[in-house]
């Protein structure tokens, strides 16, 4: 246990809002499940009594029928929000007393760092370098987040859970999210400060940070592992492309592990959305176009973990490699 | 004269030194001067004593036209007849301004905003954005100017705070279902806002020109090599003709490698364009979160038996004043 490199790795100031994010967010995430347990609670009273719907002021929070619905938003908004302003600029003076904004050499091209690290926010892009090639992780995925997120209101017509905490009423939804918001980003985020070493190797919690060491890749393609040579092709192409056979054959191989993939991922996101009879209503009321678009975006979402254990468990590099890209 | 009617002008006997008819007019002269003096102290006594309610005072009513008392009248005026504030509805949902639901962290955003660009126009009055000058600046800066490590800390960790926040609003608006119809094109308007967020974030690693930034920057902007199509080394972009000197990454940096050109335009995007855009942006999503109906919630529960099966095109929710009559 090398106690001295977890300390330097969690105190580096600028590493210091994902120590930060690692309580927020289990915070914030368990603050928002609370009042989505409670309201979950009053959900199932209300549905089984359907006089009691009728009287019940229909929130978790505290009621009176003498008390009026809207309050002025002088004081009673307002207050809070120079409080909550006089709050922050405490936490940000407390904070910029006692640590110093990192201000390393001046540039030099000539002296690489080593780890070379994106800023913290796009660490979790960098550590989908490891599974993808860079126009992938680099390009496509953050286009794919950005499109993806900005469907999801077009998407998701659950017609329920709008303006209140609920898990019950909205699970794919809200599983959906914490997969991609924590699992996918904030994670990943966490592996790229904390685990990733110099030369972006595996370091665990503890390990020392050795900048000379080398991990022999063993990666190979899935071709590889099939043994595809374009032996069969190279007969029946014609005399001329023959040497080009082994490239070929590599290319026709390779779509048919991404069919597969693409297949079983739709049934994967078909059997989850068929679980309960409430999603099986919600599916019905989707129309072409929203299916699709969710079926596409849930499908590219899922390859990120799979491309993960498909190289961290079985050491697989590419599933698909033509002569312009490989996937 | 002065002196003459100096210290005690009413006790001097009428007529006096002076003589043929001027001394009519002295008298009726400090008769004057002595009213004057009483009305004068009366005044200004008077005056002082409307101070201690400024409210009262020209001055003040030309600024803020309402009294600030607990009537409710005045209360919703003080709101809605200032600029800043009537950002706001007089009236909220009594449940929502609670910190429970919203966890206040769009405005807090809002308020890193404002402390980022207030910290960061006193930090461009020490910047260059010159190879030359950059780094010695920020030396500079941090020595010398007086509060100057100050300046720059709060900049920094205000900008990495700014990201968890706007992070965690997203959180938050996605679990309380707040995207939801009538709220779809705010939520798009929100991720566009967090885009630009991490943009200016970026493009402030690159400024003190460290090895820090300079590495960043270069690792971020390499990506930007393999966009397919027109990247150098991306998919068909070399089918396209792309080369170090032509694709997107060139566009970037305004060069090939990370230099003097790229300090410039990170320098130019970060203090000008993105926070205009940004702001813009954010002017938008405020002005839709009000045009929406206001924050989504906390909304009286829904049940499942109440959902009704549409028939039709969706109606259409939002009835701005003054559209009434276009309204069938
Ligand atoms: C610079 C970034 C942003 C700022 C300054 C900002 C500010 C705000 C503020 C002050 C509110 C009022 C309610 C609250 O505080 O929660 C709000 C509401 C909202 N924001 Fe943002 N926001 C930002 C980014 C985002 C992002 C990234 C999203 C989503 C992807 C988003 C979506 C929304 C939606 C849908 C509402 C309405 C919520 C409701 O009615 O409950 N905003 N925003």
């Amino acid at each position: 246990m090398d106690w001295r490199q977890i300390w330097e790795v969690v105190s580096t100031p600028d590493n210091v809002p994902i120590v930060a994010l690692l309580f927020l967010v289990p915070f914030y995430t368990w603050y928002a499940f609370r009042q989505a347990i409670a309201n979950d609670q009053l959900i199932a009273i209300i549905g089984s009594d359907p006089g009691y719907a009728k009287s019940k002021y229909r929130k978790t929070q505290p009621w009176d029928p003498k008390w009026e619905r809207e309050v002025h938003t002088w004081p009673y908004l307002m207050r809070m929000e120079f409080l909550v302003a006089i709050i922050i600029t405490i936490i940000l003076m407390v904070w910029s007393l006692t640590l110093n904004a990192p201000l390393e050499e001046p540039s030099n091209p000539n002296v690489t760092m080593n780890p070379a690290k994106a800023p913290w926010y796009f660490l979790g892009l960098q550590e989908m370098l490891v599974y993808f090639d860079p126009w992938i992780a680099g390009v496509i995925m953050p286009t794919l987040i950005i499109v993806g997120l900005m469907a999801v209101p077009y998407i998701d017509n659950n017609p329920l859970g709008n303006g209140y905490y609920t898990y019950r009423q909205r699970r794919f939804a809200i599983w959906t999210f914490l997969v991609g918001f924590i699992g996918l980003w904030v994670v990943m985020i966490v592996i790229g400060t904390f685990i990733r070493g110099p030369g972006w190797m595996w370091f665990w919690p503890g390990q020392t940070w050795d900048a000379e060491r080398v991990d022999y890749a063993v990666n190979r393609n899935l071709d590889e592992v099939f043994g595809i040579n374009g032996h069969w092709l190279a007969h029946l192409l014609p005399a001329s492309s023959a040497p080009n056979a082994a490239i070929w054959a590599r290319v026709i191989f390779g779509i048919f592990p991404l069919a597969i993939f693409f297949v079983l991922a739709g049934l994967l996101i078909h059997k989850i959305c068929m679980m309960s009879e409430f999603s099986q209503k919600l599916y019905k009321r989707m129309s072409i176009l929203q299916l699709v678009t969710m079926y596409t975006f849930l499908i590219l979402m899922i390859s990120l973990p799979v491309k993960i254990l498909l190289r961290l468990v079985f050491t697989i590099k590419y599933i698909w490699v033509t002569p312009w890209f490989s996937i | 004269m002065a002196e003459e009617n100096g210290g005690n002008g009413s006790s001097a006997p009428p007529g006096g030194a002076g003589g043929n008819g001027s001394s009519g007019r002295k008298t009726g002269v400090r008769e004057q001067v002595t009213v004057l003096k009483e009305t004068v102290q009366a005044k200004t006594k008077e005056q002082l004593e409307e101070l201690k309610q400024p409210e009262k005072t020209q001055l003040y009513r030309s600024i803020f036209r309402v009294k600030h008392d607990a009537e409710p009248r005045n209360r919703a005026l003080s709101v809605l007849s200032n600029v800043f504030f009537h950002l706001h509805p007089a009236k909220v949902n009594r449940d929502a301004v609670r910190y429970n639901f919203t966890w206040g962290m769009g405005g807090i955003t809002f308020y890193l905003f404002i402390v980022l660009t207030f910290t960061g126009v006193l930090l461009m009055f020490y910047y260059h954005p010159s190879k030359v000058q950059a780094f010695r600046d920020i030396l500079y800066l941090e020595n010398d100017v007086p509060f100057g490590k100050l300046l720059r800390n709060m900049h920094r960790w205000a900008a990495h705070l700014m990201i968890i926040a706007v992070w965690l609003h997203m959180f938050r608006v996605f679990l309380t279902g707040s995207y939801k119809r009538p709220r779809e094109f705010n939520w798009c308007v929100g991720v566009l806002l967090m885009v630009l967020t991490l943009l200016l974030s970026f493009t402030g690693y690159l400024l003190p020109d460290d090895q820090l930034g300079f590495w960043a920057v270069t690792v971020g902007t390499n990506m930007a090599r393999a966009t397919p199509l027109l990247g150098n080394e991306g998919p068909f972009g070399s089918l396209l003709g792309m080369t170090p000197y032509n694709d997107v990454r060139f566009a970037l940096l305004g060069g090939s490698i990370v230099d003097a050109n790229a300090l410039l335009r990170a320098y130019i995007w970060h203090c000008i364009a993105i926070p205009l855009i940004a702001g813009i942006f954010m002017g938008v999503h405020f002005w839709r979160v009000r045009k929406d109906g206001g924050i989504s919630g906390p909304a009286p529960i829904m049940l499942e038996s109440e959902i009704k099966e549409e028939k039709g095109p969706r109606p259409v929710i939002l009835k701005p004043s003054g559209m009434d009559q276009f309204q069938k």
